[in-house]
């Protein structure tokens, strides 16, 4: 680990804005879970559709990350992105549902067309 | 080591054999002293494959961390305080593409509410009548997918007595692990070249597909996946800051009204 303690902190506006935005956010839900628990059931329709969707957003989250990549991602061209997704799914349903075997075939194909690009 | 020795070690890491929960039987005096039960939590851990899983996403996440020019403390203290995977990518990504505070905050809230249900479902495993509310507190803060998923499989193999203190085992190996990849993912972005830089953040959104795909036994399950992935690229183009938010409402109340209507009157 290389630099100075003020680097390793960065700036405490930054910390706030983690609490604020990342912290309270998450830590509500749990709590609310862990005080009214008690009383709610499982299969009920207002918590299918919360489940779903919370789903919906994580696949969002999936795709804003393959559709506006983030730093060095956004290096390899999109193709080669969407790719990696598509040939990563299909080794995962081939292998029954092996979450490593689709990762590593994902990687693969988009290591392998960047070396080709060059 | 040979290769074939290799390959087979290997593939008894990742076949259904593999998932035989190596605990002492439910009436073992093993069980007994206070601080067998935390250990026994911490090393279950090894035998999931969910830890590699979470293993890598954190990879990704400190990655991600690195190359939207956040500090190494700010992405440790967002995995051990937020503790939710796509929060903490929602927080980074939303922040790094300029969102403000509050729209930043609305989009991890909603996506933080999957957390809510798990809540519900995991404490009726490990509550007794004598169970104080505040004894299950840090349990809570571990819930999320990893721990919700692992304690249906782990739990019927744990005395019901000992239930909160070996999750409460379980939770901090599965930090431990979390914070340690964080650190390993930003260092390797700081250091690598964008080759491998790419292949690091092209790790959070495939094992985010196959873990949910994996966990979605339920149409409405597959459903809010599969449109939620559509729907996004669509909602990107208003531009409104909140897109997740947009598509995912959208995607998930599709997937349950058709959930209803399958289910028929």
């Amino acid at each position: 680990m290389s630099g100075t303690m003020s680097e390793f902190f960065g700036d405490w506006h930054a910390l706030l804005v983690l609490l604020l935005a990342g912290v309270i956010p998450n830590q509500i839900w749990r709590m609310l879970g862990l005080w009214l628990g008690g009383g709610l059931d499982e299969g009920s329709d207002l918590l299918m559709w919360v489940k779903a969707v919370a789903t919906a957003i994580l696949a969002g989250v999936i795709a804003q990350i393959l559709v506006q990549p983030p730093g060095a991602l956004a290096s390899v061209p999109g193709f080669l992105r969407y790719g990696a997704l598509v040939v990563g799914f299909a080794a995962f349903m081939l292998t029954r549902r092996s979450i490593f075997a689709g990762v590593l075939c994902g990687e693969i194909f988009m290591l392998t067309g960047r070396w080709f690009l060059g | 080591m040979t290769q074939l020795s290799f390959i087979r070690l290997i593939a008894a890491r990742f076949t259904p054999s593999h998932f035989a929960v190596p605990f002492p039987p439910l009436d073992s005096p093993q069980w007994h002293p206070p601080l067998r039960a935390f250990a026994i939590g911490m090393g279950a851990v090894r035998s999931t494959i969910l830890s590699l899983v979470l293993f890598v996403t954190y990879v990704g996440i400190g990655a991600l961390a690195h190359d939207t020019h956040f500090s190494l403390a700010w992405a440790m203290m967002g995995t051990l305080l937020v503790w939710a995977g796509p929060a903490q990518i929602i927080l980074i990504s939303t922040l790094a593409s300029g969102a403000s505070i509050v729209q930043s905050a609305i989009a991890v809230t909603v996506s933080a509410i999957r957390l809510f249900p798990m809540v519900v479902a995991v404490l009726p495993m490990m509550r007794a009548p004598e169970t104080k509310r505040r004894q299950l507190v840090l349990v809570a803060h571990f819930t999320a997918v990893t721990l919700w998923v692992e304690c249906y499989r782990f739990l019927p193999h744990v005395p019901r007595d000992k239930r909160i203190a070996f999750v409460h085992g379980l939770g901090c190996g599965l930090v431990l692990i979390g914070l340690v990849a964080t650190v390993i993912g930003y260092e390797l972005a700081a250091n690598l070249t964008q080759t491998f830089g790419s292949a690091i953040l092209l790790l959070t959104p495939l094992s985010f597909l196959f873990s949910t795909a994996r966990n979605s036994k339920e149409l409405a399950d597959v459903l809010a996946l599969g449109l939620g992935l559509a729907f996004y690229p669509l909602a990107s183009l208003l531009n409104s800051g909140l897109d997740i938010l947009v598509s995912g409402v959208a995607a998930g109340t599709i997937a349950f009204a058709v959930h209803k209507w399958r289910e028929g009157p």
